[in-house]
């Protein structure tokens, strides 16, 4: 997995004392990565802003309860996700409730794969484009909440399966499931879109 | 292309479903994985799907890390947790 972020050189004693220098330091280094995930989950900037600032304040209020047992960012993401799932099950009370108990793996769970094109080899450039990085983005929001969660905190954020399910406070059996829908979902997703690129090129 | 027909839709396809995240990550057993690599050798629809899962997860993998906050949502951060005083000095250290 890539290392995304370069973790900051905090001084966890003292943020723990209350050094609010330090405090201030924390809030620069996180802060974008706190509302990018939020945005992503609520789909709305001023609910992004509020979970921004709520979780902020909460860090700050519960800065001595912090073991370090997790890093700071999962402990910030935890609860950045905790507060933007409380919102939106506020805003849309129905958006968690149907795949919150998403049922064992055991069975065959996953759907079929129905895009078959291969477009992997398109040339890189058609990769950066404005248009497929839009298309990596209304991929992400297609995905159920629960779905979404898992894959911004693993795939985007670059966080490991536990520190994921640290965050979510699910089983990692379920990241895995969840992370592996997540992720056949963008497939599919993504293949019509380069799918289509591919045969216009040919 | 032809050689897949006869397995298409198999329940050794399904199973393998079940694989592929770990498959791509690197953290699925070694026998599995050559259980994997073995039948996506006879199995073109399964070599499509490991190789464009692969590609998806990479593309968002690569994405570049979110823009920072904008200037004014900052300040109402800061304000907000009574940390006026260091508004400036973020900053300047970025
Ligand atoms: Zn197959």
């Amino acid at each position: 997995m890539v290392e995304k972020r370069l973790q900051p050189n905090l001084s966890l004693q003292a943020l723990k004392t209350g050094d609010t220098a330090e405090f201030a330091r924390m809030v620069d280094a996180y802060s974008s990565q706190v509302y990018h995930l939020a945005l992503k989950i609520l789909g709305d900037a001023k609910d992004a802003e509020d979970v921004l600032q709520e979780t902020f304040t909460k860090a700050y209020r519960h800065l001595n309860e912090f073991e370090g047992r997790s890093s700071i960012a999962t402990w910030l993401y935890r609860i950045a996700s905790n507060e933007a799932f409380m919102l939106l099950r506020r805003r849309k009370p129905d958006a968690l409730s149907v795949d919150e108990d998403i049922p064992s793996p055991d069975g065959d769970g996953e759907r079929e794969p129905i895009q078959l094109m291969n477009w992997c080899c398109l040339p890189e450039e058609e990769f950066l484009s404005a248009e497929s990085r839009n298309h990596l983005d209304l991929a992400i929001d297609e995905l159920s909440p629960a779905l979404k969660a898992v894959f911004l905190l693993r795939d985007i954020e670059g966080q490991s399966v536990w520190e994921t399910a640290e965050t979510l406070r699910i089983s990692e059996a379920a990241v895995k499931t969840r992370l592996l829908r997540a992720r056949l979902q963008l497939r599919e997703h993504l293949s019509q879109y380069y799918a289509e690129r591919l045969k216009e090129l040919k | 292309m032809s050689k897949t027909e006869h397995q298409h839709n198999s329940q050794t396809c399904r199973d393998l479903l079940k694989s592929l995240s770990d498959y791509v990550d690197g953290t699925l057993d070694e026998s599995l994985c050559v259980e994997v690599e073995k039948h996506m050798a006879d199995c073109d629809r399964c070599q499509v799907v490991v190789d464009t899962l692969r590609k998806t997860v990479e593309l968002y993998h690569d994405l570049p890390p979110p823009p920072t906050v904008p200037d004014d949502m900052r300040t109402r951060l800061f304000v907000r947790l009574n940390l006026e005083d260091f508004l400036v000095a973020g900053k300047i250290e970025k």
